[in-house]
């Protein structure tokens, strides 16, 4: 389990490629340089466009767990 | 399973771009999300089909969000799909959708095209120009459109606006 404290957890599972990136995307874009972001998601897309699209907006990938059925994506707004 | 920053498969690009100089607060805003001004991505929107409507639009909010400026150039049926008051008209499926796939895909929990085109526009540089042959061709008038699009431009102005990105038809 992470140690890593949460700042705010955005719940798309079930939703359909690109909406999990999307949603982080937005979420960051209103959010504080520092502040820690949890996607749940369940969208097989994900696990290759959130650590791509961090990377590319240079942004900090903490972790990704994968769970039963879904996968948590842990990112730092790094800016 | 637990996997670093340092797995992710993309490394950072070692080469910026100059940046494009921000006209408003909204770019400014979008050029400190992506550093870099990367090649456009610019698609060439024939069909006008649910399906291949969706599957450019999917195309573009990518495009958007990894910080490439999109073009879309609305041409013959795409064109007709964005009239004022028939974006979310049902505009069928492609031929080689079958009987067993239909249903599928219009009971699929994805996020209608034009959704997934404003979306693109939220998180990135989105240009949709209608092309002006085939505006004349179909009799369209500028206020025949939904204001999802820019304006109307010729072939070459696209051609332009592609510069040394690529080109993709749908």
């Amino acid at each position: 389990m992470s140690t890593v404290q949460i700042d705010k957890t955005i719940d798309v599972r079930g939703m359909a490629c690109p909406g999990p990136l999307m949603n982080l995307i937005g979420a960051i874009r209103q959010g504080q340089v520092g502040q820690v972001f949890e996607v749940l998601s369940s969208d097989e897309g994900s696990k290759t466009d959130i650590p791509a699209w961090v990377a590319k907006a240079k942004h900090e990938l903490v972790e990704v767990n994968q769970d039963s059925g879904y996968a948590h994506f842990i990112v730092r707004k790094a800016r | 399973m637990a996997l670093s920053a340092r797995d992710s498969l993309l490394s950072p690009p070692s080469v910026s771009a100059p940046k494009l100089v921000a006209e408003n607060s909204w770019q400014m805003e979008e050029n400190l999300m992506i550093d870099e001004q990367d090649k456009p991505l610019s698609l060439v929107m024939f069909s006008g089909t649910d399906d291949k409507l969706t599957a450019a639009a999917v195309l573009a909010v990518g495009a958007a969000a990894m910080g490439r400026p999109v073009n879309l150039f609305l041409q013959y049926y795409a064109l007709d799909a964005f009239r004022a008051g028939k974006v979310n008209a049902d505009h069928a499926l492609s031929p080689e959708a079958t009987a067993a796939q239909a249903p599928v895909i219009r009971g699929h929990k994805g996020q209608h095209w034009s959704d997934l085109l404003r979306q693109a526009r939220e998180v990135g540089e989105v240009n949709i120009q209608a092309c002006a042959l085939s505006m004349d061709m179909f009799g369209i008038g500028r206020d025949d459109l939904d204001p999802i699009v820019d304006g109307i431009e010729g072939v070459a102005a696209f051609i332009a606006s592609a510069s040394d990105g690529q080109v993709v038809f749908i």
